[in-house]
């Protein structure tokens, strides 16, 4: 059995930015899902959704809850990432200061992405969009 | 250490959630930089910023973190307190800059938990 949900991520009011993530949030606490899971999960469609608004506009987050993983991929149709070895290491960042001011920008964000999931892959292309998928294990 | 000691050594207004200030925190992290501190998951922890938006909060409620301390007497707006009290989490406000604040707290006991 498995649950599919989307989420629009609306890409002009960054006050809104982490909506989608806590609906996810919100469900798999029903759903009965580990704290530490669920906390995985959380986090790491949090700063997809969070890059989504200031990288690329907005997007979408979709879910799958299985019993033993939950999937989740953020998609976006934005500028894409020229170098991806290098938005991958930590501490690299594009953001302006205005973004940094907004308490983003640490250039941490894709790095936390890989450390939460327990599979992670990123496709991007300059000009067409930014697609993540990550897999989280429940380890039940 | 419970959520109203941090309270007291900080000379906190409390905004939101007075009835969980028997709550025990665990360990603290300051910061201004939410991906910093999404990046260090610790049970039951506090978290001082001096930013003011909703994603504070956001950060909080995605990391499990039980309060928030704003620093330099910064005061969020209704929409940030009313989104903490919606999610359970406890919002002071201290006059102390951060790194006081930080050093009062971690001379008192709390410390960060992260290996340094
Ligand atoms: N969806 C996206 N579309 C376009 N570029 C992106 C996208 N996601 C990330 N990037 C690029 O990769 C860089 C690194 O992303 P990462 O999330 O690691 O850091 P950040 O968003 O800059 O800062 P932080 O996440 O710490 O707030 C970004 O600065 C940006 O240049
Ligand atoms: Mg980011």
């Amino acid at each position: 059995m498995s649950i599919v949900q989307k989420y629009a991520i609306s890409g002009d009011d960054f006050s809104r930015a982490g909506e989608a993530s806590s609906a996810i949030k919100n469900k798999l606490k029903q759903m009965g899902f580990s704290p530490e899971v669920i906390r995985n999960v959380s986090i790491a469609a949090y700063e997809g959704e969070i890059n989504a608004v200031i990288h690329a506009n907005g997007g979408e987050i979709t879910v799958t809850v299985e019993p033993e993983a939950i999937s989740i991929v953020i998609s976006d149709t934005g500028g894409g990432i020229p170098d991806i070895g290098l938005a991958m290491q930590e501490g690299y960042t594009t953001a302006s200061d205005n973004i940094r001011a907004l308490g983003f920008g640490a250039g941490m964000g894709l790095p936390n992405m890989k450390k939460y999931a327990d599979e992670f892959d990123i496709q991007s292309e300059v000009g067409k969009g930014t697609v993540i998928t990550m897999k989280i294990y429940a380890k039940r | 250490m419970i959520i109203k000691e941090i309270s007291n050594l900080l000379d906190c207004t409390v905004l939101c959630c007075e009835e969980h200030l028997g709550s025990d925190v665990h360990t603290a992290c300051g910061s201004d930089m939410m991906s910093d501190v999404l990046a260090y998951v610790k049970d039951q922890a506090v978290l001082l910023t001096g930013l003011l938006n909703p994603q504070v909060v956001r950060t909080a409620e995605m990391m499990d973190i039980i309060c928030i301390v704003f620093v330099r007497g910064k005061i969020p707006d209704q929409t940030v307190i009313g989104l903490a009290e919606e999610k359970g989490i406890v919002i002071l406000s201290t006059k102390a800059r951060m790194y006081e604040a930080c050093g009062i707290l971690y001379e008192s006991g709390l410390r960060g938990g992260a290996n340094v």
